[in-house]
């Protein structure tokens, strides 16, 4: 008796979906005037508004709802408005998943969008189903700035609008922060320009003649000296672009960073600057500066942090330099006796960089792009 | 009770530990969903309403359809059909009296008693000659505890109907007061007589009857008359509640997971279940039931819903233990609405958590309508 129980039970207690009014659930980042987020729409409200169930067997196949994705996606996002500071956000849909809630199978479907700034208030309009089930509502989980809130979307009142919290201080610091460093190391055209300034620095010219520095403490100070002057040159213009106090056309300054890459390089095959190497490395970061810029632009700049957020993202690029040094310049130091490096490693490395930089001045002054570099 | 072989135990708790998470069906021919089979009336309906959404008579039998579906299997989501379906009328300032009797229904069945009332009575003043609008009238006010109203209103009833529907609807009315054995008697007596009566209203008849005997702890009686209305209609969600709790008050736990088998969709009858478990001792089984409960109350306050506050007092009462707790959710329940059910659950959660004060009210609250009930009387003895 017992076990014929027990087996009934366990047969009962198969999950079972529940009854429950229509619900969505809309999870939102916003990242900066970008927006991430995921959608799960119940596939059983979406059958009863546009059709899933193509043979209307009531099994719904992968088959049957991958089909209907375009179709899915249509009527969601036409029902979905964001929109910040008055300006509408675009909203795409990428493909769709599954998962289950506790009344059933869901699509999931990942959002990207932008907003034409990054939103202090960010103003929703919610319609899905609002013509099938007039109890369904939407639940929002919105994610801003480090801090998440939560709203229940429809109903009556489709339009809701919601105050971002803003970031503390301490926070925007060190986002912008990461991304200083983060782009100094995807930046291969500033690390590039860097190796071509720190390759020569453990070297003297003498009589027409690389030798090797005789101390770490000159080659040090050396190094010191070229990425002061940069960084000084770079935050300069970083700043002065950031306030747009001084725009640039982006291709010029991109185009202008190839081309010093290609001098700094050459300037080690054929030494025209010597010595004041640190003049070339200020000059030459000012042009970097408005590179910088053109990220932090992307980005976008909080503006209740403005300062915090501008300092932030200086230190980082200055971070980045500085462990790009400790790491090349120790090795360098070691090898700059050997003939080898002098007339090897030195010219040939120069070289490459030189090309490679040539390659990259090409595409930017004629706007084209070659393969594979 | 021999312990449950380990498989068993492994399939028990299956459920709990399989981690929703979005996939990627691994196949075009995997089902996904298993959706509610078309059904061809309820489609011709919906084609009649598109092509002229604003036209009153298709939307009414459309509208009504929905409410029946969501009656019949305690699906929420028929019920935001229906209003979706009415929507044209949302704003309007003239609105028909047939739409603001469905709109009075949705309301009562989200328990805006009193925004249902409003609606209910702007019918009753315009057409006094509208049965159903007195009947739904008089079920509101029954719940809310008006019990001179509901007399009241089932008195207008009965110039415009049978007297089956207006002994029954004077039952309602009368079930938590002293008059409660008379309105019984002559309930019982009409429905005999009346052999040709509609199935729905029988159903509802044997159900008034069935509780009737149950507050004179007539247990013999009461099942017989469960049993006469389950035979007619086995998967009316408030019966098969009505009749769980009946069989859990009697001890009688092991019969109430066979009868709720095809039924666990609807919250409160896995409520039921759990319980019944739980008086088993089938702690394993009563774990998973109790995950999937938690679910389901998260998901609802997820949405800001107040409906569920009856189950949800009941849960934290006896599945989670809390007494403080299941008092403050019975107390805003009993606000609300005052069936037996949420007397009894107030009396229940104020004598666990052994506040006089809250106690207090009720007990003079049931002294003073006449409330008979052999549960509610020996609750009351033990609180006072």
């Amino acid at each position: 008796m017992n076990y014929i129980m027990a087996l009934l039970l366990a047969f009962l207690c198969a999950p079972a979906w529940a009854h429950k009014p229509s619900d969505s659930y809309l999870t939102l980042r916003v990242d900066g005037s970008r927006i991430e987020g995921q959608w799960d729409i119940a596939l059983r409200d979406l059958d009863t508004a546009i059709g899933l169930d193509g043979d209307g067997d009531g099994r719904l196949t992968w088959d049957e709802l991958r089909t209907r994705h375009a179709a899915i996606a249509a009527y969601a996002l036409a029902r979905l408005q964001l929109a910040a500071a008055g300006a509408a956000c675009t909203l795409t849909a990428g493909p769709q998943l599954v998962d289950d809630h506790t009344d059933g199978a869901y699509t999931v479907l990942p959002l990207h969008g932008t907003c034409p700034a990054s939103p202090t208030q960010l103003t929703i309009v919610y319609r899905l189903f609002a013509d099938t089930d007039a109890q369904h509502r939407g639940l929002l989980r919105l994610d801003a700035g480090g801090s998440v809130r939560t709203a229940i979307l429809g109903g009556e009142q489709p339009a809701q609008v919601l105050a971002l919290a803003e970031p503390s201080g301490a926070r925007q610091f060190l986002a912008y922060l990461r991304e200083g460093v983060r782009h100094i190391w995807i930046g291969y055209d500033h690390i590039l320009f860097l190796v071509s300034l720190l390759l020569p620095a453990v070297l003297v010219r003498r009589g027409g003649q690389w030798q090797g520095v005789t101390d770490f403490r000159a080659a040090g100070v050396e190094v010191l000296k070229t990425v002061s002057a940069f960084t000084l040159a770079h935050s300069l213009t970083l700043t002065l672009a950031a306030l747009q106090l001084v725009t640039l056309p982006s291709r010029w300054v991109e185009s202008a960073i190839a081309a010093s890459v290609v001098v700094a390089a050459l300037n080690n095959l054929w030494p025209v600057v010597q010595g004041r190497r640190w003049v070339a490395a200020f000059l030459f970061g000012l042009v970097h500066g408005f590179g910088f810029a053109s990220v932090l632009a992307d980005l976008g700049l909080p503006s209740g942090a403005l300062a915090l957020s501008l300092l932030g993202f200086n230190l980082g690029v200055e971070a980045g330099q500085l462990a790009i040094v400790a790491v090349l310049l120790p090795l360098v130091f070691v090898l700059r006796g050997t003939a080898a490096y002098r007339r090897a490693l030195l010219p040939a490395g120069s070289l490459a960089i030189a090309l490679v930089a040539m390659v990259w001045l090409g595409e930017r002054v004629f706007d084209i792009k070659l393969p594979g570099v | 009770m021999k312990r449950l072989p380990w498989t068993v135990v492994a399939v028990l708790l299956l459920p709990l530990f399989v981690v929703a998470a979005p996939r990627l069906p691994r196949s075009g021919g995997d089902i996904v969903a298993v959706l509610p089979v078309r059904d061809d009336g309820l489609q011709a309906l919906r084609a009649r309403h598109a092509a002229a959404p604003r036209a009153v008579a298709p939307a009414l039998e459309l509208a009504w359809r929905y409410v029946a579906l969501g009656r019949a299997t305690a699906d929420p989501r028929y019920f935001g059909q229906a209003q979706a379906v009415l929507a044209p009328w949302q704003h309007a300032a003239d609105v028909p009296n047939g739409v603001r009797l469905v709109r009075a229904t949705l309301l009562q069945n989200s328990h805006q008693f009193d925004a249902a009332l409003a609606e209910l009575r702007r019918i009753t003043e315009q057409d006094p000659r509208d049965a159903q609008a007195w009947l739904t009238q008089a079920t509101v006010q029954a719940v809310k505890g008006d019990y001179a109203g509901a007399t009241g209103s089932c008195a207008r009833l009965s110039t415009l109907t049978g007297q089956l529907e207006s002994f029954a609807c004077l039952a309602s009315a009368s079930a938590n007061t002293a008059r409660m054995r008379g309105s019984e008697r002559l309930l019982a007596a009409t429905l005999q007589r009346d052999g040709a009566a509609r199935p729905e209203l029988r159903v509802w008849a044997l159900t008034l009857l069935a509780e009737m005997a149950a507050r004179r702890a007539d247990a013999g009686q009461a099942g017989q008359r469960f049993r006469a209305a389950l035979a007619i209609a086995p998967h009316d969600i408030y019966l098969l509640g009505a009749y769980a709790d009946f069989l859990l008050d009697q001890g009688r736990a092991d019969q109430v997971p066979a009868l709720l088998r095809d039924d666990l969709r609807a919250d409160a009858l896995l409520l039921r279940q759990a319980l019944a478990l739980k008086q088993l001792g089938y702690r394993a089984g009563l774990a998973t039931v109790q995950a999937e409960l938690q679910a389901r109350f998260d998901a609802a306050a997820l949405r800001g819903d107040q409906v569920h506050l009856r189950e949800q007092a009941r849960f934290t009462l006896y599945l989670l233990g809390d007494a403080k707790g299941a008092l403050a959710l019975a107390q805003r329940n009993w606000f609300v609405q005052k069936e037996l059910a949420d007397t009894r659950l107030l009396l229940e959660a104020g004598i666990a958590a052994g506040d006089r004060e809250a106690l207090q009210q009720v007990i003079q609250w049931v002294a003073g309508t006449g409330l008979e009930d052999a549960v509610v009387a020996t609750l009351v003895r033990r609180a006072s």
